[in-house]
């Protein structure tokens, strides 16, 4: 591949002492700006790989090319501070500030004073620190603070490639979520090459345009897009791996957006009781959603139309479960098996879109 | 004569107040032999560590040595080496320096040792040198294991450094052996109750200058 940022050519590592390789013959490619998730039972290598490519380990055979260039034909300290890394157990250095820690390889790097504090204040910006954390020990912050610190420090000096092992597996769920996506957001700006290690099938497909699935002893079973993963595992190892639910995950993937969804029964405020029962009688409904232009007002039932010369005359009902647009379709499928009729109303901010059923997320599920 | 024993009280403040000029000048020379012992006991640790972590297989050597050292008796290791080097400040201070050798050096290296993995990786990955890996991160975050060493080192080396009056070399020691051979309690508890009190003074002074070196172990961890 032309624009490849990194590439392993057949490499193999053996542990000394070790009678078969952790990492056998693997061969990878990932694009510049490509986010590539490498996910595997614990002995499959991952981190290993992931720590060849700035030569934390070195191969015992093969080649790793980075930007280009073999990572053995510079100095190690050299590769590694055009790589950023962030670990699972940070690693932040106890006895520096925070402020000094981010700018960790910048100074490296004998930046001028001045320009590591400006770099300093416009990254913790970049992850949501507050400017005056910066004078704090890392032992003085949560363990969600202090990652957003390995982050920014990773950044710190611009390095066209981020390698991170288990970077969230520290935080409890809810902050890992969240530095999720963070994350997710801060990379589409960045568009960073990153190979990000994790044994949480879920954060792998969450996170990568790629998936890269590994076997114990760094067998590479599949590296596709999640989507395509999902979709059609490439052996029996995949789909166990997967698990069974891997269609449910992969409803994740699917933006609300991107389907078409039916309007169902729909009456505008200025519409006669007549038309509106028209619009219920073809879906086979007794209650019409009212709608005033685009904006949801809510849903009433047929009979309280009776007797009325515009259906604006009703007093409409809210409906008890809206889905935004913005959600995936396995959000989507949580918000509607919670409802009575399994219906739910999709609306963009107050926007209606139209109506989902559990009918057409199988169809989505079996395309 | 007899008598004239009796009259002298079991402490003697007349005396102490007479002498104070010559308990300055013993404890000047008293800190100088600490002082200078410590000083080098660490220099040549640090040089030992070195070799210890660097090549692994030494440091059972090093400090199997040490530890010889650390267990002669300081009387006869003095003893022993006046025939070579004579009475002198030379004699007492290889003495003095041998018996911080093994608390210095076991303390470096357990400090570098302590460092947690994940923070020497980290810096490795961020492009740290060895050499600088080891003078800016490792050695700073091992201060507060190598100050616990070098309180212990200076503390004994303070209780030492009453026997190196046995060669001539002055120190508290002069007060004790002097009493000794005169029978005088107050000098000879002058002696002891000087040694203890610089001893503490030296120990708390160490502390403040660790807490002073290590300012991120004086913050307590907010949790948020």
């Amino acid at each position: 591949m032309a624009d490849s940022m990194i590439r392993l050519e057949e490499v193999t590592k053996t542990f000394p002492g070790a009678d078969r390789p952790a990492v056998n013959e693997l061969s990878l490619d990932v694009g510049r700006g490509e986010f590539v998730a490498l996910v595997g039972p614990s002995g499959c290598g991952k981190t290993t790989t992931l720590k060849m490519i700035n030569r934390i380990i070195e191969p015992t055979s093969g080649t790793i090319w980075v930007d280009g260039q073999r990572a053995t034909d510079v100095p190690a300290f050299e590769l590694r501070r055009s790589i950023g890394y962030v670990i699972q157990q940070i690693g932040l250095f106890p006895h520096r500030t925070i402020a000094q820690n981010i700018g960790t390889v910048p100074e490296l790097l004998g930046w001028e004073p001045e320009r590591i504090r400006r770099r300093v204040a416009e990254l913790v910006e970049l992850v949501g620190l507050h400017p005056e954390m910066l004078d704090r020990y890392p032992s003085e912050l949560s363990g969600g603070q202090q990652q957003r610190v390995g982050v920014a420090r990773a950044l710190a000096a611009d390095p066209p490639v981020l390698l991170m092992d288990e970077p969230f597996g520290a935080v409890d769920p809810i902050v890992r979520g969240r530095l999720q996506d963070e994350f997710l957001a801060l990379q589409r700006e960045l568009k960073k090459t990153v190979v990000f290690v994790t044994h949480d099938i879920d954060e792998a497909i969450k996170m990568g345009d790629r998936v890269a699935i590994l076997n114990v002893g760094g067998l590479l079973e599949q590296y596709d897009t999640p989507d395509r993963i999902l979709a059609e595992p490439a052996n029996d190892f995949v789909a166990g791996f997967l698990g069974a639910d891997r269609g449910i995950k992969r409803l994740s993937l699917i933006p609300l957006r991107s389907i078409e969804l039916p309007a169902g029964a729909v009456a505008d405020i200025s519409d006669t009781p007549e038309s509106a029962r028209a619009a219920m009688n073809a879906q086979g409904w007794d209650w019409v959603t009212v709608l005033d232009g685009d904006r949801l007002l809510g849903w009433v039932w047929a009979s309280e139309l009776e007797g009325l010369h515009e259906v604006g005359e009703a007093t409409p009902r809210p409906f008890r479960v809206t889905v935004d647009a913005g959600a995936t379709l396995r959000e989507a499928l949580d918000a509607i098996v919670a409802t009575r009729n399994n219906v739910g109303v999709v609306v963009d901010g107050d926007t209606y879109c139209g109506i989902l059923t559990l009918d057409l997320l199988t169809v989505e599920l079996t395309r | 004569m007899s008598v004239f024993a009796q009259t002298r009280p079991f402490i003697d403040w007349q005396w102490i107040v007479e002498h104070v000029d010559d308990m300055w000048e013993r404890t000047i020379e008293h800190v100088v032999l600490t002082g200078l012992a410590v000083s080098i006991g660490l220099v040549i640790s640090v040089a030992l560590s070195l070799v210890a972590l660097r090549f692994r297989r030494t440091y059972a050597p090093i400090s199997g040595t040490a530890g010889v050292l650390y267990t002669i008796p300081s009387i006869g290791l003095f003893a022993f080496l006046v025939p070579f080097t004579g009475l002198s400040l030379l004699t007492a201070e290889i003495g003095l320096v041998s018996y911080t050798l093994l608390i210095l050096i076991r303390n470096i290296v357990a400090g570098i040792n302590g460092v947690p993995e994940s923070v020497v990786e980290a810096a490795r990955a961020m492009g740290y040198t060895d050499r600088r890996l080891f003078w800016e991160i490792q050695l700073p975050l091992a201060v507060p294991v190598v100050m616990a060493g070098v309180r212990l080192a200076a503390v004994t080396v303070v209780g030492l450094v009453t026997v190196t009056s046995l060669i001539g070399q002055g120190g508290y020691g002069v007060f004790i052996l002097r009493g000794l051979s005169r029978t005088f309690a107050t000098e000879i508890l002058v002696g002891i109750v000087l040694s203890i009190a610089l001893a503490l003074l030296i120990d708390s002074a160490l502390l403040g200058l660790q807490r002073w070196v290590a300012p991120w172990m004086r913050r307590r961890p907010r949790t948020a």
